[in-house]
């Protein structure tokens, strides 16, 4: 395959980017997304030129590092999966490709494509835990009856994997299917169930404070997501911090 | 609940509960307009009932007025917060690949029956209120079907009232589910009302797109 690149190149976190133009030849439709930038960069470095910088870590759709923005889709055209998972047979020998990085003005740009996505790291920290007593009398998590579509319902939440991708596609740059997983992953299960209040309270406020938008449940995110997090979360989080101000 | 307001989710639940209030407000207001279509004596008689009344006059309306500003000033706080949240733009955005056009376009919907509500305060309750509260004229019970007939002789009023319905209907299919969940309502809930609230997203400005035809048709 041969393909147009349109890749945004950006030297720093203080420099104004730009899209650069590639023609990239030789591309087998077995490869996957990464795996053709991997190319590109190979040719980039062969030609003394500094290679374009993308996250990559496990490259099979769990790690939640990859975070491209392609052909104006987080993630690429493909549904339910990431970057790295996208092959290259979604696309047509000559097509043009836009490769951009995650927008949103709580995931600044470090540098090409690479994003700082540490405001998750900070909202998983305001909240997305449950305190656990580990001296060794650790209570067995089997031995608590809970019932099966609630904990469908947890595992489904906690299959996000933080990549990004719902801020990404948001119209408001909303964080909210991410924190609305994490609220329900815990919300649901009786161990999560003692700390929901301070736990949703915390993790809204932590949302807030690094200047995510505000949700309008157009549903992109839900569409855009990789592990396919449903909007329901979102309403879930809405119902427990409603419970929560009427508590205090 | 104090700190609840002053969260992003705060925010999105009061303007659904204004939503849903401007909702109820506008089912009402289409069972007395399409009256009108059926029997002038009825549609004279509630009007002069809704015109009249101390409660729907002097606590109702104030109310209403109340929660069209709040739903106003409330959506374009909102929308500027969240065009500051996203302050970058994209060079290439595929957004009909992952929501309707009008999900992504509530402030377009937004703005057009704003300015649908400015042309009918105009039409209705400036003379309304400068017949009753300014010049003091004497009250007649039949006058409000002659003065709504009368508005509707300009097929032009009327083309701009349909074109407002349309966009009216645009906001409503997405405002109706959207408002539940920002209530945090629960899937199951949320399911069952999406087909109402087609029907009445449809059927509500179909119905007031039918009543201003009618009037135009028949004078």
């Amino acid at each position: 395959m041969k393909l147009k690149l349109k890749i945004w190149r950006q030297k720093n976190s203080e420099s104004k980017g730009k899209i650069i133009d590639y023609d990239i030849e030789n591309i087998s439709p077995d490869m996957s997304f990464l795996e053709m930038l991997d190319v590109l960069n190979a040719d980039l470095i062969s030609k003394d030129e500094d290679p374009v910088s993308f996250d990559h870590d496990c490259r099979e759709g769990i790690c939640g590092s990859c975070s491209l923005f392609i052909n104006g889709q987080a993630h690429g055209p493909d549904r339910l999966v990431t970057t790295c998972q996208l092959h290259m047979r979604k696309f047509k020998d000559g097509d043009t490709i836009y490769i951009e990085p995650f927008r949103a003005k709580a995931f600044p740009v470090i540098k090409d494509l690479v994003v700082d996505r540490s405001a998750f790291d900070r909202i998983q920290h305001a909240g997305g835990y449950i305190s656990v007593n580990t001296s060794g009398n650790t209570q067995d998590a089997n031995s608590i009856p809970i019932n099966k579509d609630d904990a469908d319902s947890a595992f489904d939440a906690a299959t996000c994997i933080g990549c990004g991708a719902c801020v990404a596609a948001c119209k408001n740059s909303s964080a909210m299917l991410f924190v609305g997983a994490k609220v329900s992953q815990y919300s649901l299960l009786p161990q999560g169930q003692t700390e929901a209040s301070r736990r949703v309270v915390n993790m809204v406020n932590q949302m807030d404070l690094e200047g995510f938008g505000n949700c309008s449940n157009t549903g992109a995110c839900e569409v855009e997501c990789p592990k396919g997090i449903s909007l329901d979360n979102i309403a879930r989080m809405n119902r427990e911090l409603l419970k929560a101000s009427v508590k205090k | 609940m104090k700190n609840l307001f002053s969260t992003s989710i705060g925010k999105k639940f009061a303007m659904a509960i204004s939503a849903i209030f401007l909702m109820i407000f506008l089912l009402q207001h289409f069972i007395i307009n399409i009256t009108s279509v059926f029997s002038e004596d009825i549609f004279n008689m509630l009007s002069h009932f809704m015109g009249t009344n101390f409660l729907v006059q002097f606590i109702l309306q104030p109310i209403l007025i109340a929660g069209v500003l709040f739903h106003f000033i409330m959506g374009f706080y909102l929308e500027i917060q969240n065009r500051k949240a996203a302050k970058y733009e994209y060079q290439k955005e595929k957004g009909s690949a992952n929501s309707t056009w009008m999900s992504r376009n509530m402030i377009t919907s937004g703005l057009v029956i704003l300015a649908f509500l400015v042309l009918h305060f105009i039409d209705f309750w400036v003379p309304e209120m400068n017949h009753k509260y300014i010049e003091f004229l004497p009250e007649d019970p039949n006058r409000y079907f002659k003065h709504l007939v009368h508005k509707f002789e300009n097929p032009l009023r009327v083309a701009m009232y349909c074109l407002a319905f349309v966009l009216l209907a645009l906001h409503l299919l997405h405002g109706f589910t959207s408002s539940l969940r920002s209530m945090g309502t629960n899937k199951r809930y949320v399911a069952s009302a999406k087909t109402a609230g087609i029907i009445y997203s449809i059927g509500i400005p179909l119905g007031f797109c039918v009543i201003a035809i009618f009037h135009y048709l028949n004078q």
